[in-house]
């Protein structure tokens, strides 16, 4: 039987991972392997918790998170394609469009 | 058709050539010549047949009641008050009168105008702008009837500036040829003049008398107040008052203008630039004679005035002998017949200055026959030589145009003043009226005059006809194989004109030559004598004074006829010769006594100098000061606001703008528009609100 703390370090890890992948990676597409990252140390303490508080609300939470990061996936792929074609290239520092 | 037809539809007269006038300017241009002919002849000879019509049955009518009016509407109209403070009810309506006076006229107008047309089919054939010249025609037509037919003196006026208008038109017809529309443009601006007076003894005639209608129903018209003595009496302005001399002379200067009579005829010599069948209609016919037709009409008028009337005589005659004498030496054929048209209105002018107005108006129409016919007949020598006009370069002529040159010889006859043509008669009632006025050497020395002008008229004549169809021939070599006779279209009228001249005098015949006078009795109701207190009653002649003056004048006028034989027939190169030996005289008429270079010293080119420093003035002065010191004043402020624009007032805004950059620096500085970056915000904001919350919890610090 693990305990739940080992649960907690691992997504704690992955999360701070994910954090600095998001935060230095200059690649888009890696920025959004990174998030997947972030999402899956969620999953992890939602399961961890699931279990250490027996409720089973927070395995149902994962699904929802696991089916959004597919979605998110899919739609975040979509948009870097479009931006390639337009800007034919998908490093975030050259994306400043936001400031005009 | 109902028996008083055409009295009842005299307004239609004018109407015919002003339609077709019309449809010349709208779709003249789509027609064939054919068309035009139909329409424009067509329209001028239905004026004819209801001139014709009207008078017929003006003539059914007893003599007193021989005055029709259609009014069609009234025109200008409006209550005020006269110069002695009584109240007028001024009204000119658009109406149109016949009378025997304008009976006449329009017979003479329609009439004469429709031979012309019929001329002119032949004579323009092969002219560009056909159409346009029938139209114009055809507007004359109608301004002259207007003219004629007017019941009031501005309707009158309409039809005056009219024909002026047409007479410009026609003048400078040939528009290309700088001396034409030269031309054109002198007979308007001189004509304007003339006008000037018309208008002043009109303004002051409706000022005086409050009305400007001849005779009127309804209204008491300038007849009735001037023909009842009470009346007269009445308002204060008995015979002989200065305000008649004044409106008198007012508009006996427009007369000169329109009738070329001293000190305006200049422009009338020069008129013969335009077509030949205008020369004959308006520069001989019709419009010229409009000043004598006006004189006639306010005869009323006129008859109040000694001065006026003498002033008329003199002006009538001096011009008669004076027009004459350039005449005489002229070698271009119309412009012969041109003075001989100024000079033949003189007469006119002259017997209207006696008080004969019919003779004055006889004269008029004979006039019209033979110098219509004269011009036309000018014109087919023209056309038959190829556009040739000078007599120096003419002759011989006689066998090779023979219907043009024996009408040619008819209208030489009738002008010369030999019995029984029409000339004759109607110069001769004005002679023997002159010389029976009153037993003053004034009126002597008028007849003089006329006697001798009678002499010049037979010889310029006869010299024209001699030059042109006599002697040996002087025909240009290119124009000697083209010679031909004019086409029937031209040669017809020559016809009806030629007899006309013969018999046109016949109804005025003179009772001491057993005729009946019957024209004198059909004018009299509009032109009666009105006794003048304190003259001479009127010597009258006997039958042997009668028959001397006559003899007098047909003597004077073979005298002319055989001078002129004589001189260019008999001895050849006598004229010539002559010339040189008065070369002075000769250079002096025939440069027309030098009259239009010293109206252009005094007038012209004082008009001109005038303009030119009118000009000056407003380049200086209205431009330069006005124009360019407004321009120059706005700039001026323009400069003090573009600096208060600029400094103070873009100024503060760009200040405040400077402000909001300068203090935006740091904020701006967080902006980089990378999304790492504000992840990295979000980041570091999410952990350091989670540190405070977790600092500021402190039941979870405990959590274990």
């Amino acid at each position: 039987m693990v305990p739940t703390e080992h649960y907690l370090a691992l997504s704690f890890v992955l999360f701070t991972i994910g954090v600095i992948g998001v935060l230095t990676r200059r690649n888009v597409i890696i920025i959004l392997m990174s998030i997947e990252l972030i999402l899956n140390a969620v999953n992890i303490n939602l399961v961890a918790f699931s279990r250490h508080l027996g409720d089973v609300g927070g395995q149902v939470f994962a699904i929802f998170i696991i089916t959004d990061a597919a979605a998110e996936a899919a739609v975040g792929l979509g948009i870097i394609i479009a931006f390639f074609r337009n800007r034919s290239t998908i490093l975030a520092d050259e994306m400043d469009l936001l400031k005009w | 058709m109902h028996h008083s037809y055409f009295l009842d539809y005299l307004w239609l007269i004018p109407l015919f050539p002003l339609a077709s006038a019309f449809l010349m300017l709208v779709i003249g241009r789509s027609l064939s010549k054919r068309a035009v002919d139909v329409l424009c002849v067509g329209s001028v000879f239905l004026s004819f047949l209801h001139s014709a019509g009207a008078v017929w049955q003006l003539l059914g009518l007893p003599p007193e009641q021989r005055a029709v009016q259609n009014v069609l509407f009234d025109w200008v109209g409006g209550v005020f008050r006269t110069s002695d403070g009584r109240l007028g009810d001024f009204v000119a309506e658009w109406g149109v009168l016949l009378d025997p006076l304008s009976a006449v006229m329009i017979l003479v107008v329609s009439g004469v105008g429709f031979i012309i047309h019929v001329y002119s089919t032949g004579y323009m054939a092969h002219e560009d702008g056909y159409y346009r010249f029938f139209g114009y025609m055809n507007l004359f037509m109608f301004s002259m009837l207007t003219l004629v037919m007017a019941n009031n003196l501005l309707l009158m006026f309409v039809g005056w500036e009219g024909v002026g208008t047409c007479s410009y038109l026609l003048i400078g017809f040939y528009y290309l040829k700088k001396s034409a529309s030269d031309a054109g443009k002198k007979a308007f601006i001189v004509n304007r003049m003339g006008d000037a007076g018309f208008l002043l003894g009109l303004f002051l005639l409706s000022a005086t008398l409050g009305t400007i209608t001849f005779s009127s129903a309804g209204r008491p018209g300038l007849e009735r107040i001037l023909a009842i003595p009470e009346a007269v009496a009445i308002s204060g302005l008995g015979v002989g008052a200065p305000v008649w001399t004044a409106i008198a002379l007012l508009l006996f200067v427009g007369a000169t203008g329109k009738s070329a009579q001293i000190p305006l005829y200049t422009w009338l010599p020069d008129a013969m630039e335009g077509p030949t069948p205008v020369s004959a209609l308006i520069h001989a016919a019709t419009m010229v004679t409009a000043g004598v037709y006006m004189v006639a009409r306010m005869n009323l008028i006129f008859q109040q005035s000694v001065i006026a009337l003498e002033v008329v005589a003199f002006v009538g005659a001096l011009t008669a002998m004076y027009a004459a004498t350039m005449g005489l030496v002229q070698t271009d054929i119309k412009r012969v017949l041109a003075y001989s048209t100024i000079s033949q209105l003189g007469y006119m002018f002259l017997a209207c200055g006696v008080g004969a107005f019919v003779a004055g108006i006889f004269h008029l129409m004979t006039h019209a026959f033979f110098k219509a016919l004269l011009f036309l007949g000018a014109g087919s020598v023209i056309h038959a030589l190829s556009g040739e006009q000078d007599l120096e370069k003419m002759g011989a002529l006689w066998k090779k145009i023979p219907v043009t040159a024996k009408t040619m010889l008819v209208g030489t006859i009738a002008i010369a003043g030999f019995p029984p043509l029409a000339g004759f008669v109607s110069k001769d009632l004005i002679l023997e009226k002159t010389f029976s006025r009153e037993a003053d050497i004034f009126f002597k020395m008028l007849w003089g005059i006329g006697i001798l002008t009678a002499g010049m008229t037979a010889f310029y004549m006869f010299r024209l006809f001699n030059l042109a169809f006599q002697g040996g021939s002087r025909v240009a070599h290119d124009a000697e194989h083209h010679v031909h006779e004019s086409p029937k279209s031209m040669t017809v009228p020559l016809m009806v004109l030629a007899f006309l001249s013969v018999v046109g005098g016949w109804i005025g015949w003179p009772k001491a030559l057993g005729g009946g006078e019957w024209f004198s009795k059909f004018l009299e109701p509009v032109v009666a004598h009105v006794p003048v207190p304190g003259e001479a009653a009127h010597p009258h002649l006997s039958h042997f004074a009668e028959y001397s003056l006559m003899a007098t004048s047909v003597a004077i006028a073979a005298a002319g006829y055989l001078l002129a034989q004589f001189i260019y027939l008999r001895r050849e190169g006598l004229a010539d010769a002559l010339a040189v030996r008065w070369h002075g005289i000769h250079n002096l008429l025939y440069r027309k006594y030098y009259m239009d270079e010293i109206y252009d010293a005094l007038f012209v080119n004082r008009t001109k100098d005038l303009a030119s420093t009118m000009g000056a003035f407003d380049r200086g002065v209205i431009d330069g000061v006005g124009v360019d010191g407004t321009a120059w004043l706005t700039r001026f402020s323009s400069r003090i606001s573009i600096f208060w624009d600029t400094w103070i007032v873009d100024g503060s805004v760009r200040l405040g703008s400077l402000m909001v950059w300068l203090s935006s620096y740091p904020v701006r500085m967080t902006q980089t528009g990378l999304v790492q970056s504000y992840a990295l915000l979000i980041f570091v904001g999410v952990l350091l609100y989670l540190g405070f919350a977790l600092l500021g919890a402190p039941e979870l610090r405990g959590w274990k």
